[in-house]
């Protein structure tokens, strides 16, 4: 028996390297700074690129133009980066850009606490773009999650085309723990659908998927523009073509949302009460469920690696038999909102905790025990 | 090739615009270089310079506004064999100021046109950084409260390795824009031109007088001999290529059994300097080599030389979920900073906890039981403390036992430093 040790920074990186990824621009920023220093260290050996963005803006925007150039790439922020990255999401979201996007989240608003966990972003990394566009949003809760996701991340991004959030913490990315990392089934890779045809519209597309994909500096010339364009890459004022491209935009991931939903359930038999949490709180929501099943009041858990695309469908058929929904968050509520409106007709409890520290068990178990 | 100018597209500049004796000239300097289609991208940005990768038969990339030399470089890095050439307005200049000042640092082999009418034509003639103070333009008086830049002189400074400027309206314009594209290396070519639909309307511009602008300021003669430099991907690749070894992830095999493994919480209260992160790390090791689970958070100030440095680590033998700590089993308190930082723990610790306090170190009232170590009669310097504690701890056999410390130093240091770290060990053992 052996185990690795490393943060859940450094688990990332691993997961990218694993899934391939050849390309990181980024800007140092507590506390996803570490998946920088790591990425420098393991790509350059393995003919990868690595570097330095003068600020957030310019390492999205390196990232776009390498992930059009082909490369796999990858990028981590925190918080203040997200802000900054926000203009060139919006661009790979409209114009189908693939990347993977590591938010290792600190306590907000604005700089807030560079040392100090929180899930500050949940609510940003879907709506921050201009469109509405949905987004895919997977929640790592230990180290042993943000390696695996991050190779399930890379595959979301060449399937779909988009990027796709990593909704880390600072308390998983900066925390040092031990797990079985030959135990770890890493997802098969995927890659991006390229163009075999003869006459390539850059954005031609079945109506439910991501166009196939050719580089920028092949053999056949390919045009990507942040501007609202039809199948042929050229900016558009036809109603019809945009609608169809907007369309579209939704479609190719919420008609595959079911295939996006990665949850993890503890259900117990005879409960009454399912606890629903994602990310680093979902550790000690299970602290909590032990002890509250040793005082004879055992309840089931719900805990969300997809965040978005909501998974509708798994919460609907998860709370079908419960009476009872408590919702935890490290922050005021940015979720719950979500699971009050799929599950209408529940009765849907909330506690969140927004200090800098995380969620002891205790609190989740007044949570429950306060109904 | 003959032209690559899209006849499905031909440009829409409004008439009289220096854009559109660019667009020709750019499209002459790729003929007679002799470039091809598909190993040409054009990169451009908002407004209507960035209409420019519309008209040409070549790969395009056109993105959000002053974001253009970002797209470039990524490209290029990517894909060294792409000849990029990134057509900007004064606007896009002006907002993306730090990518400009950024790739003229880095030397990036791209070619920056930077198409200089003096106003934002495409949003209503605003100002912008390159308007003259006098100008007549859309932004009311804003522009009199303020100086144009010179992003020639800036780039230099900047370290371009190639600066030019010419009028739009120059019959050399292709040749002088062939010479930048050639240029190995960051190369900038300023072109001042009107723009018809805006800032002519009420500002006395004609080719005549951009000529006696271009005289007026300092001569830009391209090559920047005193910035001359290898190009940066190529100096990139060659000093990443020296890093040969890809690091391998630290896994820690298990050497020993545990009679009564438990779970256990452990704190240690120090300042930087003290090696406190180090030797939270080696309790881990030790645990992991002892069939544990481990997890470690560490706690310092941002200004990392000063103030406290506090280590939180758990060994258990189950999954370990919620990573705070509940009641830890030892505490070390090794200074008054790290102490104050979680003040609040001691009156909350429990009656069986062991906290090793040294001598100069005062701490809070506490329940728990509290053993005094006056390192300095032993001889045993400060960043040597907390080391020196995890001998303790090893001695009475709390947390760690003597066996797990041993196997964990070793296998976190060389021998030289594990003998030295086993000396001071000795000296409380
Ligand atoms: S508005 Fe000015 S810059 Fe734009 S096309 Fe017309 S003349 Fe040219």
């Amino acid at each position: 028996m052996a185990l690795a040790f490393m943060e859940g920074n450094e688990a990332v990186a691993r997961g990218a390297m694993a899934a391939g990824c050849n390309f990181f621009a980024g800007y140092p920023i507590t506390p996803a700074t570490t998946i920088f220093n790591n990425m420098l260290k393991m790509l350059p050996p393995k003919g990868g690129i690595c570097v330095q963005g003068e600020d957030e803006i310019a390492s999205m925007g390196y990232c776009i133009g390498a992930a059009m150039a082909g490369k796999k790439v990858l990028t981590a922020t925190s918080g203040p980066g997200i802000s900054l990255y926000s203009e060139h999401i919006s661009f790979a979201i409209g114009s189908e850009i693939p990347m993977v996007i590591a938010d290792v989240q600190r306590l907000g608003p604005s700089t807030g606490s560079a040392t100090r966990g929180a899930d500050s972003d949940i609510q940003f990394l879907r709506w921050g773009s201009t469109s509405g566009v949905p987004v895919i949003v997977l929640a790592p809760k230990d180290v042993r999650d943000c390696y695996w996701l991050t190779v399930q991340a890379f595959n979301y991004a060449e399937r779909f085309r988009c990027p796709v959030f990593i909704a880390s913490n600072k308390e998983i990315g900066m925390t040092k723990e031990s797990f079985d990392l030959d135990a770890v089934q890493l997802p098969e890779l995927m890659e991006r659908t390229q163009f075999k045809g003869e006459a390539f519209l850059p954005f031609e597309a079945e109506p439910d998927k991501a166009p196939p994909f050719l580089p920028i500096g092949g053999k056949t010339l390919v045009r990507q523009t942040s501007s609202t364009h039809g199948p042929d890459g050229y900016i558009t004022i036809d109603p019809n073509t945009i609608a169809d491209c907007q369309e579209r935009l939704r479609k190719k991931i919420h008609a595959h949302r079911e295939e996006i939903s990665l949850v993890e359930e503890n259900m117990v038999p005879g409960t009454d009460t399912l606890v629903i949490s994602y990310g680093i709180t979902s550790r000690a929501v299970e602290d909590a469920a032990a002890a509250l099943a040793e005082k004879g009041r055992p309840v089931s858990t719900l805990s969300l690696k997809t965040l978005w695309p909501v998974p509708e469908q798994v919460l609907i058929r998860a709370a079908e038999r419960f009476s009872r929904i408590v919702v935890i968050e490290m922050n005021l509520g940015q979720y719950v909102n979500d699971i009050r409106r799929i599950l209408q007709g529940k009765q849907v409890d909330f506690y969140g905790q927004m200090n800098g520290v995380l969620i002891p068990p205790v609190k989740i178990m007044e949570a429950i025990e306060n109904d | 090739m003959t032209s690559f100018l899209n006849k499905n597209r031909p440009p829409v500049f409004c008439p009289g615009c220096t854009h559109d004796r660019i667009t020709k000239g750019l499209d002459k300097t790729m003929v007679d270089l002799g470039f091809r289609a598909d190993n040409t991208v054009i990169v451009t940005d908002i407004g209507c310079s960035g209409l420019f990768d519309t008209f040409f038969n070549v790969h395009a990339l056109h993105g959000v506004h002053g974001r253009a030399l970002t797209y470039a470089a990524g490209l290029k890095l990517a894909d060294p064999s792409l000849n990029v050439i990134v057509t900007m307005g004064d606007g896009g200049l002006g907002i993306g100021g730090a990518h400009v000042l950024a790739a003229c640092r880095k030397n990036l082999d791209l070619t920056l046109i930077i198409l200089n009418n003096f106003n934002f034509g495409m949003t209503g003639g605003q100002y912008s950084a390159t308007t003259p103070t006098d100008a007549i333009v859309g932004s009311e008086f804003l522009n009199q409260a303020e100086i144009p830049i010179d992003i020639c002189r800036v780039a230099k400074a900047a370290g371009a390795t190639y600066v030019s400027r010419i009028s739009g309206h120059d019959a050399g314009l292709s040749d002088e824009l062939g010479r930048a594209i050639q240029h190995k290396g960051f190369s900038v070519v300023e072109t001042l031109g009107m723009c018809t639909g805006r800032y002519t309307k009420k500002n006395q511009l004609t080719p005549k007088v951009i000529d006696s602008m271009i005289e007026e300021m300092p001569r830009e003669g391209g090559v920047v001999e005193e910035n001359m430099r290898p190009e940066y991907g190529e100096r990139y690749r060659a000093l990443a290529e020296e890093k040969g070894k890809f690091p391998e992830p630290l896994i820690i095999e298990k050497t020993y059994e545990l009679k009564d493994p438990k779970r256990q919480e452990m704190v240690i209260l120090g300042s930087a300097g003290m090696r406190i992160v180090t030797a939270g790390d080696i309790v881990c090791y030790a645990g992991i080599a002892a069939g544990l689970n481990a997890s470690i958070k560490n706690d310092y100030n941002i200004t990392v030389l000063r103030g406290q440095s506090v280590s939180e680590i758990l060994l258990s033998p189950e999954k370990i979920t919620y990573t705070g700590l509940e009641s830890p089993a030892v505490v070390l308190a090794l200074s008054d900073e790290g102490v104050q930082r979680r003040q609040k723990i001691f009156a909350n610790l429990s009656a069986d906890t062991f906290v090793l306090k040294e001598a100069s170190v005062t701490i809070p009232d506490t329940p728990a039981q509290v053993e005094e170590i006056d390192f300095k009669p032993l001889k045993i310097r400060k960043p040597d403390w907390a080391l020196a504690s995890l001998g303790i701890l090893a001695k009475k056999e709390l947390v760690i036992t003597r066996d797990m410390l041993e196997s964990a130093l070793k296998s976190r240091f060389n021998d030289k430093v594990y003998n030295l770290a086993m000396e001071t060990i000795n000296k409380v053992a």
